[in-house]
């Protein structure tokens, strides 16, 4: 209200101006509201529909733990890809997120919850499941399974890592593997999906969890928009693999805001404390 | 074999003329009966699936079949499960634990069916799934890739104790068409992708994705063979103590 002259200007001028200063305003992806960025909060949501902005894999753990070791942060891509697109992709992907791969794992606490946490980046080759990430992934569940640890894994990724062929497929397999090894241990694992959760990473450890949870309005799905659009000339409804449609089909058992994101799963964590040795 | 270059083996692998995955059954087992239905929502005619013996041994085959013609392609959606399939594959695997049958799974798709409403009813989730009890079954479990082995929706049925494929097969991330058109925005680049993408079964088994090439089938003498191959695998599989058997196929997916 104090700057009248900003209302006049047409929605177009506003958002051009708005991408020269990015750091102050930002759109909100769902609703398409504009809003200054500190109305965000420390959570990265927004204040009218509570979407939850894409986080990075560090900022997601400073958001949710008291501590954290990382382990396994040497681990990266096989030398033997060797095409330089995808050399780039890497370098690039690294830089951004100060990662060696697309996924953060460690074990850390959560309200004095001690967890086997797994964070992946969508900044990281949009979060793809390449060889190293389902590597990491695994080794993940064997440390918790060693420990007896329940495991968190929030899901970011447009699914299998086209650039390492096949073997980023196996990596489904090779996960799957050791979220079994981990179940049958009796121990909890949450899978936590957020926005976007999509291909070979839905279609494996993150519809795995005990428990699914999601974010609001988080993108999840299996076969891409516009894969379905190609493929059988079908044009789906907008929010077809919005959480909440998934909620409301029975394939999440919540969605979570993202400021109660750490009572929610310090509250699961509690009520699994014991985890084999509850009788 | 070298003059053959590997989008030939991907339109041979798609070729009409290839057999089918009913002949195949009929030709492996003596009394197949096709079982219908995932209990929970529909029956999907992509996954052909049912119980029979081979040589007086029964066991529990699960498909996923194109058709033979126009109509029954589209039926079956050119060999593209829905959940419902899978969730009809993985009951009838169950099942065979129970009952101590071998399963042997035949697959030809190039992928799971993309739309909105295998979306609503849980593709990803059955997949998942799939892999995650397929690869826990405690009887022997072998795959064979037969024409196309299409991304997920391949993987969902090819966690077993070894993966076999034909000849005039392939198994890949996705499509060439699909790969040409993410990595490089151009869908008619997909001869190219095809030779960058290491689809066919020499390529395959060097990484160890397969295990074994079948020779394609053409004639009852070739289908004899193969049927006396898997029954071989089956009884190597079957002598074999369960715990052993399942840490060598939990160590074959580990290892990739
Ligand atoms: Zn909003």
């Amino acid at each position: 209200m104090k700057k009248n002259k900003r209302q006049k200007l047409s929605s177009q001028e506003l958002h051009k101006r708005m991408d020269k200063v990015p750091d102050v305003w930002v759109k909100c992806p769902f609703c398409g509201k504009t809003i200054y960025k500190k109305q965000l909060g420390k959570y990265l949501e927004c204040p009218d529909c509570h979407y939850a902005f894409r986080i990075g894999a560090k900022q997601r753990i400073e958001l949710l733990c008291d501590n954290f070791e990382p382990f396994n942060l040497e681990l990266k891509a096989n030398p033997k890809y060797q095409d330089p697109k995808y050399l780039a992709k890497l370098e690039k992907a690294r830089e951004t997120t100060g990662l060696n791969e697309g996924v953060l794992t460690g074990i850390g606490t959560i309200n004095g919850h001690r967890t086997a946490i797994g964070v992946m980046d969508w900044r990281f080759i949009m979060g793809s499941l390449g060889t190293a990430t389902g590597e990491l992934l695994a080794r993940l569940f064997e440390r918790a399974t060693q420990e007896k640890l329940p495991v968190i894994v929030f899901t970011a990724s447009g699914g299998a890592r086209m650039q390492e062929g096949i073997e980023s497929l196996m990596q489904m397999a090779k996960v799957s593997e050791a979220v079994s090894e981990h179940s049958k241990a009796g121990l909890v694992y949450i899978s936590y999906l957020c926005d976007p959760t999509t291909g070979g990473v839905t279609a494996s450890f993150a519809m795995q969890g005990d428990l699914l949870l999601s974010e609001p309005h988080a993108l999840i799905g299996f076969a891409g928009r516009r894969v379905i659009e190609r493929t059988i000339q079908q044009i789906p409804p907008k929010d077809f693999q919005r959480a909440e449609t998934l909620l409301h089909n029975g394939f999440l058992d919540a969605i979570v805001k993202r400021n109660e994101m750490k009572t929610t799963l310090s509250h699961i964590l509690a009520i699994h404390e014991g985890g084999d040795k509850n009788e | 074999m070298s003059k053959d270059t590997a989008f030939n083996r991907v339109l041979q692998a798609r070729s009409k003329d290839k057999i089918s995955i009913k002949a195949l059954i009929d030709g492996i087992t003596d009394d197949f009966i096709e079982l219908h239905g995932d209990r929970a929502y529909g029956d999907d005619p992509a996954v052909y699936a049912g119980i029979g013996s081979m040589n007086d041994k029964p066991v529990t085959i699960v498909g996923i079949r194109k058709g033979d013609d126009d109509q029954t392609d589209a039926e079956v959606h050119f060999g593209s499960a829905e959940p419902d399939g899978y969730r009809k594959a993985l009951r009838l695997m169950k099942q065979a634990e129970k009952f101590k049958r071998p399963i042997i799974t035949l697959i030809n798709t190039p992928g799971a069916y993309p739309d909105v409403e295998a979306e609503y009813h849980g593709q990803g989730y059955m997949i998942s799934q799939l892999i995650m009890q397929g690869m826990q079954l405690k009887v022997p479990y072998i795959a064979v890739i037969v024409g196309e082995g299409g991304s997920g929706g391949a993987l969902a049925l090819a966690v077993g104790d070894c993966v076999w494929a034909f000849e005039e097969s392939i198994y890949s991330i996705l499509s060439p068409e699909g790969y040409a058109t993410i990595l490089w925005k151009d869908s008619s680049r997909a001869r190219e992708a095809a030779e960058v993408m290491k689809l066919t079964p020499e390529d395959l088994i060097k990484q160890g994705i397969i295990d074994r090439i079948i020779p394609e089938i053409r004639n009852n003498d070739e289908l004899k063979r193969f049927k006396a191959d898997l029954f071989g695998k089956i009884e190597e599989l079957s002598a074999m103590p369960t715990a052993e058997m399942l840490n060598q196929r939990f160590a074959r997916y580990r290892n990739f």
